[in-house]
């Protein structure tokens, strides 16, 4: 047709606070196509395992991205004592696994921040923002480090909880529950929320599917798929159950995150209350030989590092699939058809982590 | 804060920082730091900018972009790099596609340590920087006088 015109969307835009650039063809209003740019960020970290030791590593692994920083650096330490059948100690994955949820509520709470910005709702932004520093306060006392955190390690963790800061963790979460409870009721029941969001890109649960999606995306379509249900690290013994929605508009794959914080508040709780004693590592000596994929949820979805080793102290090739990188092709079905003034509301949907798509 | 003069706006780009240092960029903004009760304004656009938030090292997409976007923004402008990736290339100097630090591109003015850099030593970044502005506007207006 004649009256198409491309529209570049990013790399620097006001509502991505990381580069990815979109062509937007449009038909008046209306996208038709979306040509999606990725790359932006690309570093090449993948390409370290040849020069840093294979436990140095894990501070990379951790830094593929800063907001799944604790669940990367767990995900490649999970391949790599798989490869060297290291047997992890109960306390230690009891905690990682304490970890890996706080980082879900600290990721979802600020991806509802940042909707609530696409959206123009300054006031639920801020308000999401300060719950997530609440959640952070929390991890930094435990760990040292707000948002990277550097406490895996291949074997174990090197910190450990102390059980009255465990206590302590599960009265402040009680404190904030009914705060995230609030905020989530301004999700579901908002007029502006909804008018913004119901409706809006709708993915079908057969598409999600086919294209591939996963994590939230997929779990807001009706797509009941969570790796932790597989039961890694000590997600096996918390009675883990995945948070689905059906409709498959923006507005579901909201609330699935809304709704998965809560989860995370719960399955904290479940884990402090199960917590094993005992030691927090195990002492891993010699270099790993063999391959692994191993796999773990992420915030923005599900995760696979694969492994491959020679027995020496450079692993030989690591590769990351990262959640957004697959959440793409979805992506651009979900834009064709809206308007144009949708487009930032509709790719936050997806929670691009532009920093784990491009390595 | 006596020597601010005017509300001075920030822009900020991603070189190809892990997200680290950009949640903790955005985190000054919000509640609890809230750097926009001095005026300090997050904006898109670096017509309207005063200071360059720059975080993560430059690599060969992000090279031509922190460029342009320098040079679209008014003098006198500022620039900080913010967390270790920025001011050397920090844990990924040795990957294949960082050419390093933000100064190997733009000239520097503050550089911000950490991995990732805290929320407050971002704000003493910023704080730091606006003197460096003043200082610069101060010149500009000298030279403008002669
Ligand atoms: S300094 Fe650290 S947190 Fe900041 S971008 Fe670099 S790796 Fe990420």
């Amino acid at each position: 047709m004649s009256n198409r015109i491309v529209v570049p969307f990013g790399p620097q835009h006001p509502v991505l606070p990381e580069p990815i650039h979109l062509d937007l063809v449009l038909e008046d209003e209306r996208v038709v196509e979306a040509i999606p740019t990725i790359g932006y960020v690309h570093r090449g970290l993948e390409k370290l395992v040849e020069k840093r030791d294979y436990k140095d590593y894990v501070l990379i692994a951790e830094r593929i991205c800063g907001i799944c920083s604790f669940t990367h650096s767990v995900t490649y330490c999970n391949a790599i004592e798989h490869i060297m059948g290291v047997e992890v100690p109960p306390r230690a994955q009891f905690i990682r696994t304490i970890w890996m949820e706080y980082s879900r509520m600290h990721s979802h709470l600020l991806w509802l921040g940042l909707a609530a910005d696409a959206m123009g709702f300054e006031n639920l932004f801020m308000n999401a923002w300060r719950l997530r520093e609440e959640i952070l306060d929390d991890m930094e006392a435990t760990t040292g480090g707000r948002v990277i955190q550097g406490t895996c390690k291949v074997g174990g963790i090197r910190r450990d909880i102390g059980d009255d800061k465990l206590g302590e963790m599960v009265d402040h979460l009680k404190k904030i529950r009914p705060l995230l409870e609030e905020s989530n009721r301004i999700f579901t029941h908002d007029q502006t929320v909804r008018h913004r969001m119901r409706g809006l890109s709708v993915l079908s649960e057969k598409d999600a599917w086919d294209l591939g999606a996963v994590g939230p995306v997929a779990r807001g379509s009706g797509c009941d798929m969570d790796v932790r249900s597989s039961g890694y690290s000590a997600y096996g013994e918390l009675g883990f159950k995945p948070v689905t929605f059906s409709h498959g508009d923006c507005l579901d794959r909201c609330l699935v995150r809304s709704e998965e914080v809560l989860a995370s508040v719960d399955l904290v709780e479940r884990a402090v209350a199960k917590m094993p004693d005992g030691p927090i590592e195990e002492k891993v000596t010699g270099n790993p030989e063999g391959e692994c994929f191993a796999f773990s949820e992420q915030p923005r979805g599900e995760c696979l590092h694969y492994v491959r080793a020679n027995g020496k102290k450079n692993i030989v090739r690591h590769r990351v699939r990262t959640p957004t990188f697959t959440n793409v092709p979805p992506l651009v079905k979900l834009l064709e058809g809206i308007e144009l003034a949708d487009v930032p509301v509709v790719v936050l949907t997806i929670d691009p982590c532009i920093g784990c798509c491009d390595r | 804060m006596s020597y601010i003069t005017k509300s001075p706006w920030i822009i900020h780009y991603d070189g190809s920082s892990c997200n680290g240092c950009d949640i903790e960029v955005l985190a000054c903004l919000t509640p609890l730091y809230d750097l926009e009760r001095f005026g300090i304004v997050n904006t898109g656009n670096p017509k309207h900018a005063d200071v360059f938030l720059v975080t993560g090292g430059i690599n060969a997409q992000s090279e031509a972009v922190v460029k342009n976007t320098y040079e679209q923004m008014p003098d006198p402008k500022v620039v900080v790099a913010v967390g270790i990736c920025a001011c050397t290339g920090g844990v990924f100097r040795e990957c294949y596609n960082i050419i390093g630090g933000v100064d190997k591109v733009i000239p520097v003015d503050v550089y911000v340590p950490g991995c990732a850099a805290r929320p407050e030593s971002i704000i003493d970044g910023v704080v730091r920087a606006l003197g460096i502005l003043e200082e610069k506007r101060a010149k500009m207006a000298e030279k403008g006088g002669k």
